[in-house]
């Protein structure tokens, strides 16, 4: 029987994939590259401000006046079916970026409340990915044969999967709980093999170069070469791929919430505040407009920096 | 080859299988007693017993696991006697909400999605490979900055945020478009042009921009190959250089994107559907889920799982014929 290579075998090969696992670059050239572009230092500015906003969310409210679930009912006009009283959906000293139709909940407040079940959720399931993908992506890698052959085939089972109505049939049937937390292991149960493929292919080709037969003529253990030889050749793209799975997760988990499966009400999240706003947005634009820019501008900040990341840890290293 | 293709409708089977086992689990564990959702308000112990007798749902699991893979090849009966419904052969139940045939209520539906997954398609091929291969050619120069610039855009903003923005815009402010509804073509042409312009649109800037990515990286990949390097220098037009030994390998990995995200979108494209109030089957899925209707949501899932899992066979052979390597390495 002839076998075919699968494009997964195809795509593996060299330059298959987008990142090189050269040696280990020096983290100050990297700052250094990456401190020349104007477009970094915006994407990186904005990323300190949603993360500062989201840590700092309460004491933030606590300055504003108004706390994310504290109803206003002078700022909406009861009259008028409860649109915010004032131009531009109630923007104003105190309500500085408006509040939702109805109920007068400060807008600003939910945004900084939904900057930080973002972030968490994005960052935590960045983070669980990347461990289960590098610890599983090594093993499948290094040891080969049936350890390989059992990871491979999970991992084209769940690319092949398609894991966005899978997630959502999956969050909807669970009983509500800890939605946060629920989000972030479903995100996680499709995210890791991503992260897995590209280190099993790096760290295929990596166990056969001359550094590691050295280290094993050396006598060094497989744990040690493992961890001293293996992985720190991989952190430069492991550091990519990780920065740049997280705007993924956090629009992923701004689409599940839009849809009604993520975070539950009263949880302020962004993609929920859009989806409240679909009602109203012809008669109050802002209500959607400013979440639905804090979104973009989170997402684009993170994709920029991380392609960013990813060219000054190429070009950084000799090839 | 035969062997070769054999071989992976075998997996298909399996994983298809494997897809209807997983989704039938999540139901079956962890979902609220179905026969307490069909009863409602009025509801007695004896009238539950009953709904649970017709619907099977007092059997084991493995029993009805079988009752239900059985009913989508053969067909099932729910109940006995007087009170027997026959749902035929491709069955996967009745909706809990309105009691119709779910496998009626998808068909019904489908050809909304196919309309926009096909309208979108072609614009984000046009759109995004003609931006990309651009790109590459002039790499570097404005024209570049700007296309990849757009895409950026177009890869991090939510596609309901573009959907409401242009909703804002086109219909309410400068009133272009008319309020999107789900019209049909033989009626009034022009009118179901304007309703589905906008989907089509706000779908395929998000594609189309991760497309222009990749052919952009694809194409300047390959130019930098050294059979590129050969072709030009035995003085062939720079024009066919590209046509006849960029464009080829630079494509073959997004016909693979290609019918992966094609075969997703036809099993409906849930969020842009639910913002322009167009009745696919994508909505159909969005307001099951707020209504907790299992079987429509299962059926769908398994609909998007199985359009998936073929598209991903078909574009592997695919790739065998478009891309000789494969061929070669065999």
């Amino acid at each position: 029987m002839t076998t075919m290579p699968t494009q997964l075998a195809v795509e593996t090969e060299e330059k298959g994939s987008p990142f090189s696992g050269g040696g280990p670059s020096s983290a100050r050239r990297v700052i250094r590259t990456m401190r020349k572009s104007p477009a970094v230092l915006f994407s990186a500015g904005f990323i300190a401000l949603i993360t500062i906003m989201a840590i700092a969310a309460p004491l933030l409210t606590h300055l504003s006046g108004w706390g994310p679930y504290e109803y206003d009912p002078s700022a909406v006009n009861a009259d008028l079916g409860g649109i915010p009283n004032g131009p531009l959906g109630g923007i104003g000293p105190t309500h500085w970026f408006g509040v939702e139709p109805q109920s007068g909940r400060d807008i600003f407040a939910r945004i900084a409340f939904g900057a930080q079940v973002s972030l968490l959720i994005s960052v935590s399931a960045t983070l669980l990915t990347t461990f289960i993908g590098v610890v599983l992506g090594t093993l499948a890698g290094f040891y080969g044969g049936w350890v390989d052959q059992v990871i491979s085939r999970l991992m084209d089972f769940l690319m092949a999967f398609p894991s966005l109505i899978f997630m959502i049939a999956l969050l909807s049937a669970l009983p509500a709980g800890n939605r946060p937390f629920l989000l972030v292991v479903v995100l996680s149960v499709f995210g890791w093999p991503y992260m897995a493929r590209v280190v099993r292919g790096q760290t295929m080709s990596l166990k056969n170069r001359e550094f590691v037969e050295a280290a094993y003529a050396s006598g060094a253990s497989r744990v040690r070469i493992v961890f001293r030889e293996v992985l720190p050749n991989l952190t430069g793209t492991i550091i990519v791929m990780a920065t740049l799975s997280v705007p993924g997760y956090i629009g992923t988990e701004a689409g599940l919430s839009f849809l009604g499966v993520g975070v539950t009400p009263p949880t302020a999240s962004w993609g929920q505040m859009i989806a409240s706003a679909v009602p109203w947005y012809a008669t109050d634009p802002m209500y959607f407009f400013v979440p639905g820019l804090f979104l973009f501008l989170t997402v684009l900040s993170f994709t920029v920096f991380g392609d960013h990341l990813s060219k000054a840890i190429d070009t950084g290293e000799a090839r | 080859m035969p062997g070769y293709i054999l071989r992976r409708l075998l997996g298909v089977a399996v994983i298809l299988f494997l897809v209807s086992f997983l989704t039938f689990c999540i139901f079956f564990l962890l979902s609220p007693d179905p026969a307490v959702m069909i009863c409602g308000k009025t509801c007695n112990p004896a009238r539950i017993d009953q709904i649970r007798e017709q619907l099977g749902v007092n059997q084991p699991f493995l029993a009805q696991f079988w009752q239900f893979l059985s009913g989508i090849f053969a067909g099932r009966t729910y109940g006995e006697g007087a009170a027997a419904i026959h749902c035929a052969a491709p069955c996967l139940g009745f909706s809990f909400q309105t009691n119709q045939s779910v496998v009626d209520m998808i068909t019904a539906r489908l050809p909304v999605s196919v309309t926009v997954a096909v309208g979108a398609a072609v614009l984000w091929l046009l759109i995004g490979i003609s931006a990309g291969l651009v790109s590459a050619i002039k790499a570097g120069t404005w024209w570049d900055k700007g296309a990849m610039m757009f895409a950026l855009g177009g890869i991090s903003l939510p596609n309901y945020f573009i959907a409401l923005v242009l909703q804002y815009v086109l219909v309410v402010q400068l009133q272009v478009l008319p309020f999107p509804s789900t019209p049909d073509f033989g009626e009034d042409p022009l009118f179901w042009f304007q309703s589905y312009i906008m989907p089509w649109t706000v779908l395929a800037f998000g594609y189309a921009s991760m497309y222009a990515r990749l052919t952009r990286a694809n194409v300047l990949d390959t130019l930098g190959e050294n059979f590129m390097r050969t072709a030009r220098a035995k003085g062939l037009p720079s024009l066919l250089v590209l046509r006849r030994h960029a464009l080829r390998p630079s494509l073959t990995p997004i016909v693979t994107l290609f019918g992966m995200d094609f075969a997703g979108l036809l099993g409906g494209a849930l969020i842009t559907e639910t913002v322009f109030g167009l009745n696919g089957v994508g909505k159909l899925a969005a307001d099951s889920i707020g209504k907790n209707d299992q079987p429509v949501i299962m059926a769908v899932t398994l609909m998007a799982a199985f359009f998936v899992v073929v598209a991903n066979v078909v574009v592997d052979l695919l790739y065998a014929v478009l891309d000789p390597r494969v061929r070669v390495k065999s």
